[in-house]
């Protein structure tokens, strides 16, 4: 099957970057102890697939491609075609077929070849799916997952690198999840499609090919992690770093870096967006006392905007500087890579603003 | 199909110099009087009782709602429908317990002939915890888990895909699930205005592209608030006038055109489209000619639709055809039909007192039902999920 894909992907050209496939079926060579962001995400499909069969997946691509980011590779061969669907180019209305479809009792994960073109069916996601167990008063619900890749990718340009996560967390009635590794990966997919409410699942196209060691635990079929409570992936004593996504890795090389100048830095994977964990912010906050936010996103009313928010109300008296918000430049994506790596935030980025917040 | 193609009466003539097309009765006399007995009627008394019935509790109920408005009971956006009942009832009757059936915010009517009780409904527009959605949906959002109505939705076309989904649900049950005996079929309802929504096209390619147990119900009042379906909608290439029936054959379903204010008719194209749902063969488009006698909301002036349209239209009020239907076929009598009427006002009389005498919701109910799982509202401060810290669900509108 793997070379057989390999030739599917040389044919079908751009969507698939063949090197990183590579990568990827080197990464799923060795499983037992490394494993991509992508394998994850597919063994946490296959599995929840076989566990209960009203979960479905619907999407472009997801079926005969094996999905456009290879992420639903093997399923259609392995559930048929009536549980693993291709969809026409039909964004609100393969949403409104998925919600409608949860509202009468399936399960179904709904995939955005990215999250930006989740915007035609923005008003499925948020008229119909958000908000309908409260309209119901708590009859009709929605246990339903929309997933896809979600922020900057590389050289894809203005329209297909925005990020979604401070919009879809400000609406009621969602929750929102953004894995960072594969461990995340697994977790958090699998608590999503088990979970009776809507998730808003924000996966990042960069990370797909990256492999991260998992150990039995997380390679269990039931593997699951807590909605709402992110993870310190690092302690530390003088700042707390918190992120989530791509730039927690940022935040752990610039950790790492800042480390050998003898500045400890903690550093918080937030895992689910909404709702924020807030008693691990705190209690951080307590231990460092200085906070910066790091996100990939515009700055006005973004993630940071909101944990800033909620430091400056909960623990005022505990801040010794401002919490300061690293973010992406405030404008749509351009195309040039020494532009696109200007509008985004990078390890230094994140470096100057530790140091900015020590004073 | 060829029946369903032709079955098509009663043209509007909504623009003045237009060829009014005479109406074809439902069951005109073929002769005069003296010469041969009218034909066989369509439907037994116990089917037309309840068709009357169901019609007259619809109309009773938004004349009833007009009044309360108007006295500050209902407040917010309040769409009637009064004089469509031909079509709520023609095809809603006909559904079954498990059928599924999703609106638009003109759907006060859809949930009562679903079988939503006139009480829940009338206690959910005054805005009462006793209503179907607690208060919580209000008149452009009716949903019942019970009755399988999805809905009440705001914006028109975003319904018809969430229909789909029911239609998808009752297939994949049959093919994925094993149940054999899963034919359930999903009604969506919508006007003219929405056949322009991109959604609306969506949503045809998808159902005749999956095969879905879906019927498009148009109810096509020739109105979107003050704009004309004449001025919106393009026509078919040779047509003079547009017609949103003929959009069913070009994404490969049957697209049938029906009188919306008969209601005998309407039930008639309907049972043939829930009958080929239900064989598996795949959604219909119907197109049903119909009129709001009043204006598109309780907010709404209607002033520009003509007083001799209108006039035309509540000659063809589908309340009296239908009676006039009954009382010529023998299928009830004066006195049985009186009852039904009575039954009506006494059943809407006593919604609007159990409304009223009804509980406003508590505080406490503003922050239930936006989670399944109410940890979803997350972890507070402390550490423990904020919906297990004590008198959590009685906070005020400024949560953090």
């Amino acid at each position: 099957m793997l070379p057989g894909l390999l030739q599917q992907a040389r044919k079908h050209g751009v969507l698939c970057r063949v090197p990183r496939l590579t990568a990827a079926i080197r990464g799923f060579a060795s499983a037992q102890s490394e494993m991509t962001v992508r394998d994850a995400l597919n063994s946490a499909l296959d599995e929840e697939l076989a566990r209960d069969d009203k979960v479905y997946i619907l999407g472009e691509e997801v079926g005969e491609y094996q999905g456009a980011y290879k992420i639903t590779r093997g399923l259609l061969q392995k559930y048929g075609a009536d549980r693993v669907k291709d969809t026409p180019i039909t964004e609100a209305g393969f949403t409104g077929i998925a919600v409608g479809s949860a509202f009468a009792g399936l399960k179904p994960v709904c995939e955005f070849m990215t999250w930006n073109f989740a915007m035609q069916a923005i008003d499925q996601i948020i008229n119909s799916a958000a908000k309908t167990l409260y309209m119901s008063a708590g009859k009709i619900s929605c246990p339903i997952v929309f997933r896809g890749p979600n922020g900057a990718a590389a050289g894809v340009a203005a329209q297909h690198s925005q990020c979604f996560a401070a919009w879809y967390s400000s609406v009621p009635g969602l929750k929102v999840l953004a894995p960072y590794d594969s461990e995340d990966a697994r977790g958090l997919l699998k608590a999503a499609i088990r979970d009776p409410d809507p998730v808003v699942f924000l996966e990042n196209e960069i990370m797909y090919g990256q492999a991260f060691p998992v150990n039995a635990q997380v390679l269990d079929k039931d593997f699951t992690l807590p909605i709402g409570k992110a993870k310190v992936m690092r302690e530390g004593k003088h700042v707390t770093l918190v992120s989530f996504s791509k730039m927690v890795g940022y935040c752990l090389k610039a950790a790492d870096h800042l480390s050998k100048e003898g500045v400890h830095c903690e550093v918080i994977n937030l895992r689910t967006i909404k709702p924020l964990d807030k008693a691990t912010l705190l209690a951080s906050i307590k231990k460092t006392h200085k906070m910066v936010t790091v996100e990939e996103g515009w700055p006005q009313c973004g993630v940071g905007s909101e944990i800033s928010a909620l430091m400056q109300e909960l623990a005022f008296d505990e801040l010794d500087a401002p919490v300061l918000r690293v973010t992406g430049a405030e404008v749509p994506m351009p195309y040039a890579a020494n532009l696109e790596a200007a509008a985004l935030p990078q390890v230094d980025d994140i470096i100057k603003a530790v140091k900015k917040v020590l004073g | 199909m060829q029946t369903m193609l032709k079955q098509h009466s009663g043209f509007r003539a909504a623009q003045p110099g237009r060829q009014v097309v005479k109406v074809r009765a439902v069951a005109a006399p073929l002769k005069t009087a003296t010469s041969a007995p009218a034909k066989a009627p369509l439907v037994t008394p116990e089917v037309a009782k309840d068709l009357y019935y169901d019609m007259v509790l619809g109309r009773e109920f938004e004349e009833m709602c007009a009044q309360m408005y108007y006295r500050g009971k209902m407040f917010g956006f309040v769409h009637l429908y009064s004089g469509q009942e031909a079509v709520s009832s023609g095809v809603i009757r006909l559904l079954r317990p498990d059928d599924h059936v999703v609106s638009t915010y003109r759907d006060h009517v859809h949930a009562l002939s679903k079988g939503v009780s006139a009480r829940e409904v009338m206690a959910e527009l005054f805005g009462k915890k006793t209503g179907c959605c607690r208060g919580q949906g209000g008149s452009m959002h009716m949903f019942s888990a019970k009755h399988n109505v999805l809905g009440g939705y705001a914006f028109i076309g975003e319904g018809i895909p969430v229909g789909l989904g029911a239609a998808f649900q009752s297939k994949y049950r049959r093919d994925v699930l094993g149940e054999e005996t899963s034919d359930s079929v999903t009604c969506s309802f919508f006007g003219d205005g929405t056949c322009n929504v991109g959604q609306f096209y969506e949503s045809l390619n998808m159902a005749a592209l999956y095969k879905l147990p879906h019927i498009f119900v148009v109810e096509n009042n020739l109105w979107a608030i003050g704009m004309s379906h004449l001025r919106a909608t393009s026509r078919t290439s040779g047509d003079e006038t547009p017609y949103i029936y003929k959009k069913g054959p070009a994404f490969g379903m049957p697209g049938v055109l029906v009188d919306g204010m008969d209601v005998l008719k309407v039930r008639q194209v309907a049972q043939e489209a829930v009958e080929r749902a239900r064989r598996g063969e795949g959604p219909t488009l119907i197109e049903a000619e119909t009129y709001r006698f009043r204006g598109h909301s309780l907010a709404d002036p209607d002033e520009l639709r003509s007083k001799e349209e209108k006039a035309r239209y509540q000659a063809r009020d589908p309340i009296p055809q239908l009676k006039k239907y009954m009382l010529e076929h023998g299928l009830a009598t004066e006195a049985e039909i009186k009852a039904l009427e009575d039954k009506v006002a006494e059943v809407v009389e006593d919604s609007v007192k159990f409304a009223d005498e009804s509980p406003k919701p508590e505080r406490g109910q503003l922050l239930e039902n936006v989670f399944a799982d109410p940890r979803g509202f997350g972890i507070s401060e402390d550490g423990r999920y904020r919906y297990q810290q004590p008198g959590f669900s009685s906070g005020t509108a400024i949560v953090s």
